[in-house]
């Protein structure tokens, strides 16, 4: 038994920090929020030239082929800079779907031009203020064609093609849908780095992804396989949150003393560390269940869920109330993690849903 | 990474679970599995008997204290092979309740401080449950506060004269050896003037008296010295660095108490299992379940944070402050579970009959005894602050007792001589 991961992993780690901290700083997140650009292509096309995108994809397929213990290490990292790069959607959702459920033809076609991110996927799942269920899915699918509307597709402005949910003749499906020529609409969310978009699909041509009708259950092994990731984005947030508050504790003066030395504050910090850590350690052994495909990962991934959203959301709201009222001002970076934090948390539909998705893998009581 | 085992831990695995079938006392193990946290429940039989009893089989054939040197009575095991030794030791580890203060703390303590001699004479029979120990830090003036302690020792010749008061001390009644933090000199800061000793027990002086408990047992104890004679040699560390010595001590009390904590998570969902409410089962009701997820999340963490602990530990790494988060967690933990779970059966639900409530009424003795896992060893609210300054690096609370004598330090009303 070893519980750590391994010195080459955390080279890897190591190196995609420094390329992260020079290249994507908060305030590059920031510029992209702002609408001065859809994504950070630069820092998209510099994950690239590491060969990130490709991490865990076979080398067969033009990836690296380092399995999913890197690519965790890698995503946490991104959540710690809150990178604004389509790699979530891209890397743990469009290219897992395919190297999951894809013919050899598919991956053939996708994997490659994934892997050295000449293409951005992305899942569409979502069509309005409403949890998506089987039953009242919108978006149909007639053949190969596709129609209907799908409502916030994350990074669905900057991505080529979407792997898409539909519901059709045999119950609901996979599919994948090129998205040039599509029309697409910006659509205004919580967290604007994310270039969410509203998708229109139009008689669009598709093609399925695995059988058809096995749809929603391809939809939750790609999803419990992406939450281990997710959650290893949710600690980098979480992680650099606590870090912030902590160094504003530090330096910030009130009734004559720092007020990190309140210890309603430190009490504060101390939860967020404690979440924090939990968090942490139901990822790194979900991190093992996804490598290894153990028999409980869909537990190890909504436990490690369950933690991380937990751990995000807490950190991401007591770092603005350690900073007062500077915490409330558009200028400070508090209401980025806060915001990125509420993404995270719905991105693959939110804490009940995995709460519920946890009691159902929990083996029976031993009482 | 890697959470599985290894071809020898595998090995190590077998042995292990051979020797517990063929030597286990089975004739316990409906009882010990009903036991509720902070009692052993033995049925018909001794429970400080029975866990001699077992104590003593283990080590006799090397299976106690398994990670201490052999010559100490262990058995020179990795950190890893021990997790795997709790593991398949089950709930007869649970006979392991009255050990833990003597070979958690106490021995980690001697290991760090006493003679050669001392180690060879003390460190088996600790390991094979002959002997009990304690650990008398605790004052009526100062628990969070321990530095704050006035117990005194005065040096006479070769011994050292012992007269004052602790408190809380569990075990006391059935120890044999105890560790004592005493106070050698007032006149400087608080923490300069400490001094550690071990002691017998049962020397002229030392007056035992058990106190009730909240939850009606007697654990924990008054113990009283008057002109209590130790033997310089019974020394651990120099004089004046009683501190250092109780850190030792007190890390190693995180890791025994935090490593392998009970949360109460088993139980609640074991009663989840069964419950019927009125709406229906207890298990499809979404505010339980939610509630069994967050539970079942945070127990998890705990276990993965040990994991990560026993392989720092494997590399050779000492484990930090960071190892308190284990009982702040669970602590909460268990007296909230215990309280929803009561709560779901009603007023039924109050009822610590063991012989009408569920599972021998281990929710109650849950609920009756979790507000004190958030008291020993260290308060949540203490807990936090070594957090906050330790880990987190937040500045020292400000305070009234930095840089002036032990002698002059602002005190309670009640607060007698110092
Ligand atoms: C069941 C049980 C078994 C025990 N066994 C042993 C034993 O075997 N040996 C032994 O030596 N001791 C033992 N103890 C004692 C235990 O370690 C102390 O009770 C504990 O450290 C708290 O000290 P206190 O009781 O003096 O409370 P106090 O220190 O007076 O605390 C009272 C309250 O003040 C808070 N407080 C105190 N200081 C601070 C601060 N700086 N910041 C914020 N809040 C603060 C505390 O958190 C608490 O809420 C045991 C206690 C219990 C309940």
């Amino acid at each position: 038994m070893n519980f750590d991961f391994s010195s080459e992993d955390r080279m890897i780690q190591e190196q995609v920090r420094r390329f992260l901290s020079e290249q994507s700083p908060l305030s590059r997140h920031r510029s992209v929020m702002e609408g001065e650009s859809l994504q950070a292509s630069d820092v998209w096309q510099g994950l690239a030239d590491l060969g990130l995108q490709g991490t865990a994809i076979p080398e067969a397929y033009g990836g690296v082929g380092a399995g999913y213990l890197p690519l965790c290490l890698v995503a946490q990292e991104l959540g710690g800079v809150l990178a604004a790069v389509p790699f979530s959607s891209s890397v743990y959702l469009a290219t897992e779907a395919i190297t999951c459920f894809g013919s050899t033809d598919q991956k053939e076609r996708y994997l490659p031009k994934l892997a050295s991110g000449e293409w951005v996927g992305t899942l569409a799942v979502s069509e309005g203020p409403h949890a998506p269920s089987p039953t009242n899915l919108t978006v149909v699918r007639s053949g190969d064609r596709l129609s209907g509307k799908k409502l916030v597709v994350p990074h669905g402005l900057a991505a080529d093609f979407a792997v898409v949910l539909v519901s059709s003749d045999a119950g609901t499906d996979l599919v994948l849908a090129g998205l040039e020529g599509v029309e697409r609409s910006a659509v205004e969310i919580v967290d604007p780095s994310i270039a969410a978009a509203t998708i229109d699909f139009a008689q669009t041509q598709c093609e399925s992804l695995g059988e058809p009708g096995d749809g929603w259950a391809m939809l939750e092994t790609v999803q419990h396989r992406a939450a281990v990731l997710y959650a290893f984005e949710q600690i980098g947030g979480a992680e650099q949150a606590l870090n912030m508050a902590v160094a504003y504790a530090k330096e910030r003066f009130a009734f004559g003393r720092p007020i990190g030395s309140f210890q309603s504050l430190k009490h504060m910090m101390a939860d967020m560390y404690v979440a924090l850590k939990l968090a942490e350690s139901n990822a790194y052994y979900a991190a093992w269940a996804l490598q290894n495909d153990a028999p409980d990962l869909g537990l190890a991934a909504a436990t490690a869920r369950v933690s991380a959203t937990q751990a995000f959301q807490l950190c991401a709201r007591d770092n603005i109330q350690v900073h007062g009222g500077m915490g409330f001002t558009w200028a400070f970076d508090c209401h980025l993690f806060y915001r990125r934090s509420n993404y995270l948390s719905l991105a693959l539909g939110g804490l009940n849903e995995w709460e519920n998705k946890l009691v159902d893998a929990l083996p029976s009581a031993v009482a | 990474m890697d959470f599985s085992d290894t071809a020898a831990e595998t090995d190590f695995r077998q042995t292990a679970r051979a020797w517990i079938q063929d030597n286990a006392p089975t004739y316990l193990a409906a009882p010990l599995s009903g036991s509720g946290f902070g009692s052993t429940r033995t049925g018909d039989f001794d429970p400080i008997a029975e866990a001699k009893k077992w104590q003593k089989t283990k080590a006799e054939a090397g299976w106690a204290c398994i990670q201490w040197p052999k010559e100490y009575g262990g058995r020179g095991a990795t950190p890893i092979e021990s997790v795997i030794w709790s593991q398949e030791e089950g709930i007869y580890g649970k006979l392991s309740g009255t050990f833990i203060i003597g070979q958690g703390m106490c021995a980690p303590t001697m290991m760090a401080y006493a003679g050669e001699e001392a180690k060879l004479r003390y460190l088996p029979k600790l390991a094979s449950g002959e002997e009990i120990w304690c650990q008398l830090f605790s004052e009526p003036h100062g628990g969070s506060d321990l530095a704050g302690l006035r117990t005194k020792a005065v040096k006479d010749g070769d011994t050292w004269v012992i007269n004052g008061q602790k408190i809380w001390t569990s075990g006391a009644q059935h120890s044999d050896y105890g560790i004592l933090i005493t106070r050698t000199d007032s006149d400087v800061a608080k923490h300069r003037g400490l001094t550690m000793f071990f002691l017998d027990m049962k020397s002229d002086g030392v007056d035992i008296r058990p106190i009730k408990q909240a939850n009606g047992d007697s654990g924990f104890n008054e113990v009283f010295f008057d002109n209590v004679r130790i033997p310089d040699a019974q020394r651990l560390g120099e004089v004046g660095d009683g501190w250092k010595v109780a850190l030792t001590t007190l890390m190693n009390e995180r890791l025994a108490i935090g490593g392998s904590i009970a949360t109460g998570f088993p139980e609640i969902q074991a009663l989840v299992s069964e419950l019927v409410l009125a709406s229906g089962p207890a298990s499809g009701d979404q505010a339980v379940r939610s509630k069994l997820a967050d539970w079942y999340a945070k127990s998890a963490g705990l276990k993965n944070t040990g994991a990560r602990a026993i392989s720092a530990l494997s590399k050779g790494e000492i484990p930090g402050p960071e190892n308190s988060i284990g009982k702040l967690v669970a602590g909460g933990m268990m007296q909230d579970i215990a309280k929803f779970a009561v709560d779901l059966q009603g007023l039924g639900g109050l009822v610590t009959d063991p012989e009408i409530a569920r599972s021998q009424a281990q929710i109650q003795s849950m609920l009756m005894r979790s507000p004190a896992v958030r008291i020993e060893g260290g308060t949540d609210q203490i807990l936090r602050n070594i957090i906050a300054e330790r880990v987190l690096g937040l500045p020292e609370d400000m305070r009234a007792d930095k840089g002036i004598a032990f002698s002059q330090i602002p005190t309670s009303q009640d607060s007698g001589t110092r």
